[in-house]
């Protein structure tokens, strides 16, 4: 792990490639002041962890980046999210395909009421692909990248509701995957789960990370401990700090957020 | 004494179901059923009046249902709070409480005289229509903010549009519930007697009719003539008429009924 | 922008929202443009105050006074028996009843609702008519009471179901907390759970009476229809959606008789389209 993340110091300072650039981002819902002023990079490839407690802004910010937010009645945003560049809340932007390129994972497992099968050909079904032999190839591929297709093969045709609740959060990821993402957002993935899920899911992500760039917002500061290369660290709509992961835990600059890993309040 | 005033309600209305399948059911033979009437509508059956029954309600719902799924399908899934919703909602609910009646007179206005259908099925139906689809909206409406929140969250996060969502992962776990808000629609349509007063309904039409310009004979107001309007009607011939026209409405809810059980049952979230 | 058939899709669903403003819309344009032609020559003060109905006499009388009257003695006397009973079973069903009692009276109160008017006007006819004859002693049954007995069966299913779902929404909590502090059941639906669901309450019964005001064929069938001013509800009486629904067949159209027709449809809009707005009012003042 240690020489891991000293490769990744290295890299860092060599000017890794920036797949998300966030810049002076402020988001209100209605009167709310949500987020604000807030900057950062996510480079491609790495597990970004995003830590704080309830309604610090955390899963606000994750949803920015696939416009989900755009749903919430009153949402407001200013500022601005690059994505390869390219801002996402430009007008021409084409909301569905961008949402393609960044899946997301929720919090509580979402399978559709349909079968395991289904669940995963959803996405691409409604990308026009009809044909039964290239779904079936999708369907396995994203399965076995969620390490679920051992245990879900001979269950296809099964409801998506009959799985376990870690089973249903692979799901939901394989689901993700089908549709070939370039990122994937995590809102707190396993806050239902027993740690066997769990670290399944944390495996899944290791997996991932050769072809995926990964932002984990979590409750679980072990588990960002554990899972990623930097953590961000958000108070109150504020981004208070972000660094490298080992730093954060060990030597945080500011005071809160110290207070807030070693448990003083959140 | 809340029981006593709960039954003072439901007795009458046992009472009357019993009275009319005690008088009524001899007078059901096939014959009573698959007849035209006869004699000043004093003999024979009621076929034309059973056939022009389904023709209309056949027409209303597929006039109806259309517009008042899309209709609740705007502001469940589409509009945002915003005052065209707030209009909408309140004009809906002026639409149920318009007196069956002035649905008659407008009808009549727009459909018979202004667009020139005539009396004939295609007003009476549009007529019904107008008057279901508050109706259709408030249970399709219903149905659709039923189907939990995270499909559609899901659907979308997937990189569907918004049609597609609707389409795919929000209308076929909706679709029972609006169903059995149709079928109460159609209950409901196949029942009424003022919109179709002016718009279609024939006193007596010893034939059926053949297109949708044409008029025709509905249960509700043939009920009405043998029983107000035409001297010397066998009480029994009344009492028939009246238990099939009872016994229609009651079947198609039953089937709304069932439907919902049925949904009950199979829910899977 | 990019995607036309989502582009079409969302407009056509637009559009059908949008119908529903244009139907309240065209009802109104086309009852008025038929029936202002009426006050044309025909001063409208003498169309709402006037005490004489005969359209057809030389000159013909378009006074809607008794009509209105009608209207209001029928609706007056079947909110006065529905409103209580439906208040009281709805508290039954939603406070007392339980289990299978509870399931068999809902799926009463919506057959009573699915009985069609016509029925229910053929029943008053044969059952209830003759029996107000006989009880008062006088020369018909066809009169306001016999009206306003059937008419309170056709407006009881509204009040009974929207007064119940205004109890049953109601928290647990309220009628908790006054059980524990040692409130009988009676207390508590008194004092507690009738007043917490009081603006859904005012919210059905005024729908009922809006389904009385509307409601037409059984009103038809069994009032007599007499176009006279009522001192009693022992007379004959005329209501306005029973003269536009008798006499529409026999007008010719484009007379003064016909136009009188579709202003009293006006005066009816007019009277449910204010019940109805105010009782969406008292629904949602509450959430």
């Amino acid at each position: 792990m240690v020489e891991q993340q000293s490769s990744v110091v290295s890299r860092q300072s060599s000017e890794r490639n920036v797949k998300i650039n966030v810049g002076n981002l402020n988001v209100y819902f209605g009167a709310i002041h949500a987020l604000r002023n807030i900057s950062l990079e996510v480079y491609k490839n790495e597990i970004l962890a995003a830590i704080g407690p309830a309604n610090s802004g955390k899963t606000t910010f994750l949803r920015c980046l696939n416009r989900m937010n755009d749903l919430q009645p009153n949402f407001r945003v200013e500022g601005k999210v690059l994505l390869d560049g390219k801002n996402v809340y430009d007008t021409a932007v084409d909301v569905p395909f961008l949402r393609r390129r960044v899946g997301v994972v929720f919090a509580t497992p979402t399978p559709l009421p349909m079968s395991v099968f289904e669940n995963i050909a959803y996405g691409p079904r409604r990308l026009g692909t009809g044909k039964r032999s290239i779904l079936e190839k999708i369907v396995e591929r994203s399965l076995k990248k969620a390490a679920l297709w051992d245990e879900v093969k001979n269950r296809l045709r099964d409801s998506a509701l009959k799985l376990s609740g870690g089973q249903q959060q692979r799901l939901c990821l394989a689901r993700a995957l089908a549709v070939e993402p370039e990122v994937i957002l995590y809102d707190e993935p396993c806050s239902g789960l027993d740690p066997i899920s769990t670290a399944k899911i944390e495996e899944t992500m290791f997996e991932l990370q050769k072809d995926y760039t990964q932002i984990l917002v979590t409750n679980n500061t072990k588990q960002a401990a554990r899972v990623s290369e930097r953590t961000a660290f958000f108070l109150m709509g504020e981004l208070v700090e972000i660094g490298l992961t080992d730093k954060i835990f060990t030597a945080p600059q500011d005071q809160r957020t110290e207070d807030y890993i070693t448990g003083r309040f959140g | 004494m809340l029981f006593l005033a709960t039954l003072v309600i439901f007795t009458p209305i046992a009472t009357v179901l019993f009275v009319l399948i005690q008088r009524g059911l001899p007078e059901i033979r096939w014959e009573f059923l698959t007849q035209m009437p006869r004699m000043g509508m004093r003999q024979g059956g009621i076929f034309p009046a059973i056939v022009g029954t389904f023709y209309l309600v056949i027409g209303t719902v597929a006039i109806a249902m259309p517009v008042g799924i899309a209709t609740a399908i705007y502001l469940s899934e589409y509009a945002k709070e915003t005052r065209l919703k707030r209009l909408i909602e309140i004009a809906i609910v002026n639409l149920a409480g318009v007196p069956s009646v002035v649905y008659g007179l407008f009808g009549m206005g727009l459909f018979v005289l202004f667009l020139h259908f005539g009396s004939s099925i295609l007003s009476g139906a549009l007529t019904l229509a107008m008057m279901s689809l508050p109706v259709i909206i408030t249970s399709s409406r219903e149905a659709l903010s039923s189907v939990p929140y995270s499909f559609r969250e899901a659907s979308l996060a997937l990189g569907a549009t918004r049609w597609q969502t609707v389409k795919h992962a929000v209308l076929p776990h909706a679709l029972p519930g609006i169903l059995t808000g149709t079928v109460l629609t159609i209950a409901r349509a196949a029942g009424e007697t003022a919109p179709i007063l002016f718009t279609v309904a024939a006193f007596y039409l010893p034939k059926l009719p053949h297109s949708i310009f044409d008029q025709c004979m509905a249960l509700p107001y043939h009920l009405y003539v043998i029983t107000t309007q035409v001297p010397n009607v066998r009480i029994s011939l009344q009492y028939g008429t009246a238990l099939v026209l009872v016994g229609l409405v009651l079947g198609i809810n039953l089937i709304a009924v069932l439907i919902r059980a049925h949904i009950r049952s199979q829910k899977k979230w | 922008m990019k995607r036309p058939t989502e582009w079409f899709i969302e407009r056509w669903i637009l559009f059908n929202g949008i119908f529903s403003i244009a139907a309240v819309g065209l009802i109104f344009f086309f009852l008025t443009k038929e029936g202002f032609n009426l006050f044309k020559h025909y001063p409208l003060k003498d169309f709402l105050s006037g005490r004489q109905w005969y359209p057809i006499s030389e000159p013909p009388k378009f006074g809607i006074l008794p009509l209105i009257l009608g209207s209001f003695w029928v609706t007056a006397g079947a909110t006065l028996i529905a409103v209580p009973l439906g208040v009281a079973s709805a508290l039954f069903i939603a406070e007392v009843a339980k289990g299978w009692i509870k399931e068999y009276l809902k799926v009463g109160v919506e057959i009573l609702a699915a009985i069609p008017s016509v029925v229910l006007g053929f029943v008053g006819l044969v059952t209830l008519v003759p029996m107000v004859k006989q009880m008062f002693h006088i020369p018909t049954g066809l009169t306001a009471l016999s009206g306003a007995i059937m008419l309170a069966f056709m407006a009881m299913p509204t009040v009974v179901s929207i007064v119940e779902d205004a109890l049953t929404a109601v928290p647990r909590s309220y009628r908790e907390g006054s059980i524990a502090m040692g409130a009988t059941q009676w207390q508590t639906i008194y004092r507690i759970t009738v007043p917490a669901a009081g603006s859904g309450i005012v919210a059905g019964v005024m729908l009922g009476i809006g389904r009385v005001i509307g409601e037409t064929m059984a009103v038809m069938m069994i009032t007599g229809n007499a176009a006279v001013i009522p001192h009693t509800l022992l007379q004959p009486v005329r209501t306005m959606t029973a003269t536009i629904a008798s006499e529409m067949g026999e007008t010719v159209q484009g007379s003064d008789h016909y136009f009188s027709l579709f202003a009293i449809g006006i005066v009816l809009f007019v009277i449910t389209f204010i019940i109805n707005l105010a009782a969406d009012f008292f629904l949602h003042r509450k959430k």
